[in-house]
């Protein structure tokens, strides 16, 4: 790969009030390549390729695109360049349908239905199936990824900037969408592609820019580098491994016999006769594409929304099934949910009034008024206990990153003492260290006891810390397996609905033989 | 070349509560300016509007009288606004408790003994939060808008206190006027004055007051110790968090709405039996309206809504001074608490966001 570089970076600097995000970073992309940029969250990738895309002007530093010295002031401008990006928070209108989304950000007159048709046509080439008039608000964290990719392949960029574009597919979808990024390559696209899963980068990728607090640590060719050495050169310390000790399984802490729930709204997820057992001590991990039913699914367990049969959900020995979330919560039910702003943190609240938020439990309401000393004195527990870094008890919950406020909740969901935790999408977006600890201290609790239900796209998220996994896909549940019995592929599978329910009582067969 | 508002990643918490002092500056500014516009000299306009008014003990008593209803249901409402659960209706809630004071007023009349005043605030109290039950029937069981539908309960309430004054209560030796038989004095709330104070000889101001001075320190205990309060707030700044954490939405709902219009029906209680001494058709000067207002300009927090209290009845006097001394439109008030919110509103925009000049149109 020696032709002329089609994106210079040099001496590229972005400072904010209180962090210098990106600091004297030069970068060259060269057409064709597969360019990584590998960091922990914070350390200035999502910054960098901002500035690529004209989203947030540098404070110095020189630009060039093939050759000529360029300033990108706009997206627009990006766009015009050729740059398409997919970016990992969703610049998406929610109001809208997919296919009005998509046609605000081409050039040219609309023509809605002729689009509609090519997304129809180019998400079924990449294996990234989407329903064209759906409203985005509908959709779930996934598909709104997957709205995100197919938007910027309709551009056919010369230039593609991928932010953890990976997270939300199945196996079999990654090696499709990595072939299609060969082709893409092969065809003279350069690929500027962010992502956590080393052994994808690895896989993938020609060349990694390694970046670490906002600065330059040095250039590697990834396929003649060992995961652990990335991740080591990316933490600037030794990667610290997880470690899972045997357990003792106990009995049964929470049940789901035949859950069946009608989807909310035309576009929802209708659960289907959903049987699970969790025991204590162990963690069941229920893999699967975004928008299967795991919402539906994780509301019906938390009690968010409570469903007619109340003996169809069932926790240490209790039907709970009518339950509101609070009463399950007194029963020692906690969970972490998907989405960490808005859901499991008030944004605008201190970490203080955040433990307070599920763990008012904890002796920090007394008569109705709030120990402000006892609440101050958990969230400083949570926090020394669980890493979190932030400016103390005091800390706004929308000034921590992604990883850190997800340490947070995880920490005070498991300072409550459950008998059953339920943690949605535990490590998404999260970095490398980050995700070690939280994975660590799920197991541990485990270890404790505790009964622990995971739901995560991140396949190897669930293969690395389950005893047993599942696959959920169009509301229905596949076969229970041990983790050493299965594989990738056969879960790979099931992920796309092939599967019967063979250890239900009602056996159905798969819908998409 | 265009111009378009962008959300700030971090506003100023200083300029947060600084704009309330900022947007009453600008009101002065433009109050100049309309006084001017009008043939006045501003000076002498602004003097008699916001000086005059409070220059001497009987001034700054009416003050206190119009501030403690206005303060009284701008706390009950700030809790409500706090979990985005819009009372608008606290005018209507405000008559009902007028209505359920008065009618315990006129039945009991003469037979009444020391336990008639309490009864009254409490039926008031228990009139006021009926009012607003309707609206949180209707918003948490059949999810209709409570700002509509608390609205317009205020004109509903406002012809049941016409047909009761008109009708079946109106005061037979009345001339055939709109208002009730003036009440007898155990039920009505003592004047200071009648302590003996001598320096209060001629006030109106009356124990009423001290209602609203307990309901500020319960308030702000409410609001920032307890943790239904906090419940609260957590339903307005993120209702989703509200879900996750099981905390009941209803019931949220049912709170807010029962505080607030308790609070109104009480200030109502104030009025009839206070300043006034009867129900007429006509009797309050629109208190429930403004107490909204003077919630926002008091940032929902209890000691800023006493202040903003205290200024928007100010505004009240200082609209009737004009008018006497300066034959100026009584609609000076309105036009003064217009201009006070507008400013406020447009400050609070410019806290959250910043004005960006667009070479094109947006991108």
């Amino acid at each position: 790969m020696s032709s002329q570089a089609l994106l210079s970076l040099q001496g590229v600097r972005k400072s904010y009030p209180s962090v210098v995000a990106v600091d004297d970073v030069s970068l060259t992309v060269v057409p064709g390549e597969i360019h990584a940029v590998l960091g922990e969250n914070g350390a200035g990738k999502s910054t960098l390729m901002k500035i690529i895309y004209g989203a947030v002007k540098p404070d110095s530093g020189h630009m060039a695109w093939n050759g000529e010295p360029v300033e990108i002031d706009s997206p627009a401008m990006a766009r015009r360049l050729g740059i398409a990006m997919v970016f990992q928070h969703f610049a998406l209108f929610d109001s809208a349908s997919v296919v009005e989304n998509m046609a605000l950000a081409l050039p040219g007159v609309f023509d809605l239905n002729g689009l509609a048709a090519r997304i129809t046509e180019v998400s079924g080439r990449y294996g990234l199936p989407l329903q064209p008039w759906r409203p985005v608000h509908e959709l779930s964290v996934g598909e709104r990824q997957r709205v995100e990719i197919v938007r910027c392949l309709l551009q056919s960029p010369k230039l593609l900037i991928m932010d953890e574009p990976t997270s939300v597919l199945a196996p079999q979808a990654v090696d499709q969408l990595f072939d299609t990024l060969r082709v893409l390559s092969a065809e003279g696209t350069a690929i500027l592609y962010i992502s956590h899963k080393l052994d994808e980068i690895r896989r993938l990728c020609h060349r990694a820019t390694i970046l670490r607090g906002g600065r330059l640590i040095g250039e590697v060719d990834p396929r003649q580098e060992s995961e652990r050495r990335l991740a080591e050169l990316m933490i600037g310390r030794d990667f610290p491994e997880t470690r899972r000790s045997a357990t003792a399984v106990g009995d049964v802490a929470l049940e789901l016999m035949g859950l069946s729930v009608p989807g909310d709204g035309p576009f929802g997820t209708t659960l289907e006769g959903i049987s699970l057992r969790v025991h204590r001590g162990e963690i069941v991990g229920i893999a699967g594409i975004s928008g299967n039913g795991q919402a539906e699914l994780l509301a019906a367990i938390t009690g968010e929304s409570t469903v007619p049969d109340a003996q169809s959900v069932w926790l240490s020995g209790t039907p709970v099934g009518r339950m509101g979330a609070a009463r399950r919560r007194r029963m020692g039910l906690v969970n972490v949910p998907e989405e960490r702003l808005g859901r499991g943190a008030v944004p605008p609240m201190s970490l203080s009034d955040n433990a307070l938020l599920t763990g008012h439990s904890q002796s920090m309401v007394s008569r109705g008024l709030v120990d402000s000393d006892e609440t101050r004195a958990f969230a400083a527990k949570c926090i020394s206990g669980f890493d979190v870094r932030c400016g103390g008890p005091g800390a706004l919950a929308q000034s921590l990153s992604g990883g850190n406020l997800q340490k947070f909740i995880v920490g005070r969901e498991i300072m409550q003492k459950p008998q059953v935790m339920v943690v949605a999408q535990p490590t998404w977006g999260v970095d490398v260290a980050a995700s070690a600890l939280i994975r660590q201290q799920l197991m541990d609790l485990a270890a404790k006891g505790v009964a622990i239900l995971v739901i995560s796209e991140d396949l190897g998220e669930i293969l690395e810390i389950c005893d047993k996994v599942t696959v959920i896909a169009g509301g229905r549940l596949s076969p229970v397996r041990e983790v050493e019995q299965t594989n990738a592929q056969e879960i790979g599978r099931w992920m796309a609905g092939l599967f019967s329910n063979e250890g239900s009582s009602e056996a159905t067969m798969g819908q998409a033989a | 070349m265009g111009w378009r508002l962008v959300p700030r990643s971090q506003p100023s918490k200083r300029m947060l509560l600084l704009a309330p002092l900022l947007a009453v500056g600008l009101t002065l500014c433009a109050g100049v300016a309309v006084f001017a516009s009008l043939g006045q000299n501003p000076l002498t306009a602004l003097r008699v509007f916001f000086i005059d008014p409070i220059s001497d003990v009987n001034g700054v008593s009416e003050l206190l009288l119009k501030a403690s209803p206005l303060c009284l249901i701008a706390l009950g409402l700030a809790i409500g606004f706090r979990a985005n659960i819009w009372n608008i209706g606290a005018e209507g809630q405000m008559y009902v408790g007028g209505i359920f004071a008065t009618g315990l007023a006129i039945h009991f009349g003469e037979s009444g003994g020391v336990w008639l005043l309490p009864a009254m605030v409490v039926a008031a109290a228990l009139g006021g939060a009926l009012w607003a039950s309707i609206t949180a029937v209707c918003r948490a069981q059949f999810h209709a808008n409570e700002i509509l539908v608390s609205l317009m309960l205020t004109y509903v309430a406002d012809l049941l206190v016409k047909y009761l004054v008109f009708g079946p209560w109106q005061d037979p030796n009345g001339n055939n006027f709109p208002f009730t038989v003036q009440f007898d004095d155990a039920a009505l709330f003592s004047l200071f004055a009648s302590f003996g104070w001598e320096w209060l000889e001629g006030t109106r101001l009356n124990t009423s007051l001290l209602l609203t001075i307990v309901a500020i320190p319960v308030a702000w205990l409410f609001m920032e110790k307890s943790f239904a309060g906090f419940q609260l707030s957590v339903t307005g700044l993120a209702p989703r968090a509200a879900r996750y954490a099981g905390f009941p939405q209803k019931r949220m709902v049912w709170m807010a709405l029962l505080i607030s219009g308790a609070a109104a029906g009480i200030a109502g209680a104030s009025e009839v039996a206070g300043p006034i001494g009867q129900l007429n058709d006509r009797w309050t000067p629109g208190y429930g309206f403004t107490a909204i207002i003077v919630a926002t300009l008091g940032r929902m927090h209890a000691g800023g809504i006493v202040l903003a209290a205290l200024l928007m009845a100010l505004l009240y006097l200082g609209g009737e001074a004009a008018q006497i001394a300066l034959q100026l439109p009584k609609a000076i008030s309105q036009v003064f608490q217009g201009l006070l919110l507008m400013f406020l509103l447009g400050s609070d925009v410019l806290v959250n966001y910043r004005i960006v000049a667009t070479a094109k149109g947006p991108v």
